[in-house]
């Protein structure tokens, strides 16, 4: 009864904030939006028992994506009046293609079964007496390495990609250059004159 | 009424449906445009995870990583393109982004 209610609460409230993130006004307040769905999909989670993904969507989607979203739209000058000009036009046609969506994958549901046999055939049973992070961890580094060093690649071309598009040099901008300042000898900048007494130079 | 697959798959539709329709309301602002990306990879991710607990297979949760993954990699090179852009243009509006068509 309680797991009922706290499921109903979290869908609610994710699907609610999922309105709110497509319909908000200022585009702050979408992510502020974002991230309250993000936290009510890890309650989700955490219900279905994937403690260690709930962590994860917390620390990433919360902890990095949405603050890498915040950051981009707080630091862009954006006139969003000119950007919602058209959005009732464009209001019938998303929501007849979000109905004929809806209305295909509620078909979907209404025809569909698992494979009898599909539960003799599971790649990596949940073993028992293992939490779940060991159990996540027992596999992820075994069978799946290959695939997550994949992933990390991904990452890492991620990071190249996008320090490459947003670096900068801009022109005329004092700099401290270290290797010059320490490459530097007294003798290319130092001369010594002797001066004659009472001769001025 | 015990919460089952069913309920779990119903909000990932719900989530995924919403995320298409933001994709067409918002046409001009690519900032939305890939938050609703943001909301339909979640809605997979919703779907990946209700399997496998229901199945009690451990795959669908290492692959829910990757899409994850995959996901925080299409948000950091996504704002950067949009960041870049902007610097260049003065503007996001997805309108405005053509110069490629010929």
């Amino acid at each position: 009864m309680i797991a009922s209610l706290v499921f109903y609460m979290f869908a609610a409230f994710a699907i609610g904030g999922a309105v709110m993130v497509v319909s908000a006004r200022n585009p702050v307040h979408s992510v502020l939006w974002l991230i309250l769905v993000f936290f009510n999909a890890a309650g989700l989670f955490l219900l279905l028992g994937a403690e260690f993904l709930a962590m994860v969507l917390v620390v990433v989607y919360v902890g990095a994506v949405a603050v890498l979203f915040l950051f981009v739209v707080m630091m862009l000058d954006i006139n969003s009046l000119r950007l919602r000009e058209g959005f009732l036009q464009y209001l019938p046609t998303g929501a007849m293609i979000g109905l004929v969506l809806l209305a295909e994958l509620s078909s979907l549901f209404a025809s569909w079964a698992f494979a009898p046999a599909g539960s003799q055939t599971l790649a990596a049973p949940n073993p028992p007496g293992l939490t779940n992070t060991e159990a996540l961890g027992r596999i992820l580094y075994t069978d799946y390495i290959y695939l997550f060093q994949a992933a990390g690649l991904v990452l890492l071309v991620a990071m190249v990609g996008t320090i490459l598009l947003t670096l900068r040099t801009r022109p005329g901008v004092r700099k401290q250059d270290i290797s010059r300042q320490v490459a530097r000898s007294p003798k290319d900048t130092l001369e010594i004159k002797k001066v004659p007494s009472g001769g001025g130079i | 009424m015990a919460i089952g697959l069913a309920h779990y798959l119903t909000v990932a539709a719900a989530l995924f449906t919403i995320g298409i329709f933001g994709i067409f309301l918002n046409r001009k602002n690519v900032i939305i445009i890939l938050m609703s990306v943001e909301l339909m990879l979640l809605a997979v991710n919703v779907n990946f995870v209700a399997f496998s607990a229901h199945l009690g297979d451990l795959v669908g949760q290492v692959f829910t990583m990757f899409v994850l993954t995959v996901a925080a990699a299409e948000a950091a090179i996504g704002l950067a393109i949009v960041v870049c852009f902007f610097r260049n243009k003065g503007t996001i509006a997805v309108e405005d982004i053509s110069q490629m068509k010929g």
